[in-house]
């Protein structure tokens, strides 16, 4: 009970630090469109519905890389002593990794609905489930970087630590998502896709698992 | 002596594959013929592989509550061994491809994955690098040692079955375990993989020693 009442707590000091100043939602966000824009300028149409699918998960994986890695590396010294001498390391993870997951979520849906208008040569039939693809995006892109920009801040050499770590831990998970979101696009019958979506959440579980028997030890300094 | 025997086991078991592997008869199967040699020179690299990167994620989660420089050492050593047995992997691999599929690099998912894996561990030693305090980088490896080692065995064992492979075991093809491993080839693959796990964790033992005296040599 004391561990769900203190993530509840930070949690809620995550939100309300963001919406204070509203610096990563907005920054991340304009970084999502005008890379979406960029895009949409360089290719001008995508016909190939690969491609469409490819270049949204790609868009994704930057986006969340900036967004999320945000929560350790942004942390001054004082902040995290702060969090330590007041919270469990348990507690500390799960809320980060809960509102990133937040975070993620409005963003990918956000994007998603601007990458669909601007890209309005196609949309995948099957929104529904592509839109699931996208939920579960969010949260293995969250538990997985958080973990990760614990790891790269604690190394204290933050941006290319990040990028180096976490490339080779989320290929796995980007090509389960890919396929899936590819099942979407195909408009294929949803008995098809619970391969991948019983991976995924195995894959989230896992992780999870073992970045909340291993935070503790990185926590403490 | 009974500190040797498994080293002269394992030199002698390795050379009598290389030798039988290489002049015992083998099955002749269609596309394969020759080449299933391969079998006692390829999977041996990565039973070692794994091996070695178990023993170094059970000196991680040792080194995270002893905090001993010692099995510290032994965590990095093993994953530089079990590296090389994994490049090995891959290019003997890649070799047999060449001959059966028509390329070096055909992007099986079993190869890319394959690789993927070893980016994982090449990662692992960027992260040694750039840390320069000693208790602190032991800590952190050892903690990004643990965290990819369930990803490692969801990339090799788990992933590749959910997609189409052209690998010998995969997507319907006939693996060497079924029909095809008959007696003549199981006379020489298990002493394969037996005598290449005990090469690695000699190999292994040799770096650990090297990589004590060099650290003893340092804080004289």
């Amino acid at each position: 009970m004391q561990l769900a009442k203190e993530v509840k707590y930070l949690i809620h000091k995550e939100v309300l630090l963001e919406w204070r100043s509203k610096y990563t939602i907005n920054g991340v966000l304009l970084y999502v469109v005008s890379t979406i824009f960029t895009c949409y300028l360089s290719f001008v149409s995508l016909g190939d519905k690969l491609t469409w699918n490819a270049l949204f998960w790609i868009i994704m994986l930057f986006a969340s890389i900036n967004g999320v890695s945000k929560s350790f590396l942004q942390e001054t010294k004082g902040q995290q002593l702060y969090s330590y001498i007041l919270a469990s390391p348990a507690a500390v993870l799960i809320s980060k990794t809960v509102y990133n997951t937040l975070l993620m979520l409005v963003l990918t849906t956000i994007a998603l609905g601007f990458y669909t208008m601007v890209f309005d040569t196609f949309t995948p039939p099957d929104m529904m489930m592509y839109y699931i693809a996208v939920v579960l995006g969010s949260i293995s892109f969250s538990t997985v970087f958080t973990m990760v920009s614990a790891i790269a801040s604690k190394a204290g050499n933050g941006g290319m630590l990040m990028a180096i770590l976490s490339f080779p831990i989320i290929i796995p998970v980007l090509i389960l998502l890919i396929k899936l979101a590819k099942n979407a696009v195909d408009g294929l019958p949803w008995e098809n896709s619970f391969d991948e979506i019983g991976m995924l959440l195995v894959v989230n579980v896992l992780m999870v698992a073992t970045s909340l028997l291993l935070f503790p030890y990185l926590w403490r300094d | 002596m009974n500190k040797t025997w498994w080293k002269i086991l394992g030199s002698v078991l390795v050379v009598y594959t290389a030798i039988a592997g290489l002049l015992l008869g083998v099955p002749h199967l269609p596309i394969l013929n020759e080449t299933i040699r391969n079998l006692y020179f390829h999977v041996p690299m990565w039973f070692a592989m794994i091996v070695l990167f178990s023993i170094s994620v059970f000196y991680s989660i040792k080194s995270l509550s002893t905090k001993s420089e010692i099995d510290d050492i032994k965590a990095v050593e093993s994953v530089n061994a079990g590296i090389i047995f994994g490049i090995l992997g891959l290019i003997t691999g890649a070799i047999w491809a060449k001959y059966t599929w028509g390329q070096f690099w055909s992007f099986d998912p079993k190869q890319n994955f394959a690789a993927i894996s070893i980016l994982l561990y090449f990662a692992y030693l960027i992260l040694r690098n750039a840390i320069d305090e000693e208790q602190k980088r032991a800590k952190i490896s050892a903690i990004y040692n643990i965290f990819a080692f369930p990803m490692m065995v969801v990339l090799l064992f788990v992933l590749p079955r959910l997609k189409d492979s052209l690998h010998p075991g995969n997507g319907g093809n006939p693996g060497f375990n079924s029909y095809d491993l008959d007696s003549r080839m199981r006379m020489v693959f298990y002493p394969a993989c037996l005598g290449w796990i005990l090469i690695g964790y000699w190999v292994y033992t040799i770096r650990f020693r090297i990589r004590s005296i060099e650290n003893k040599q340092q804080h004289n």
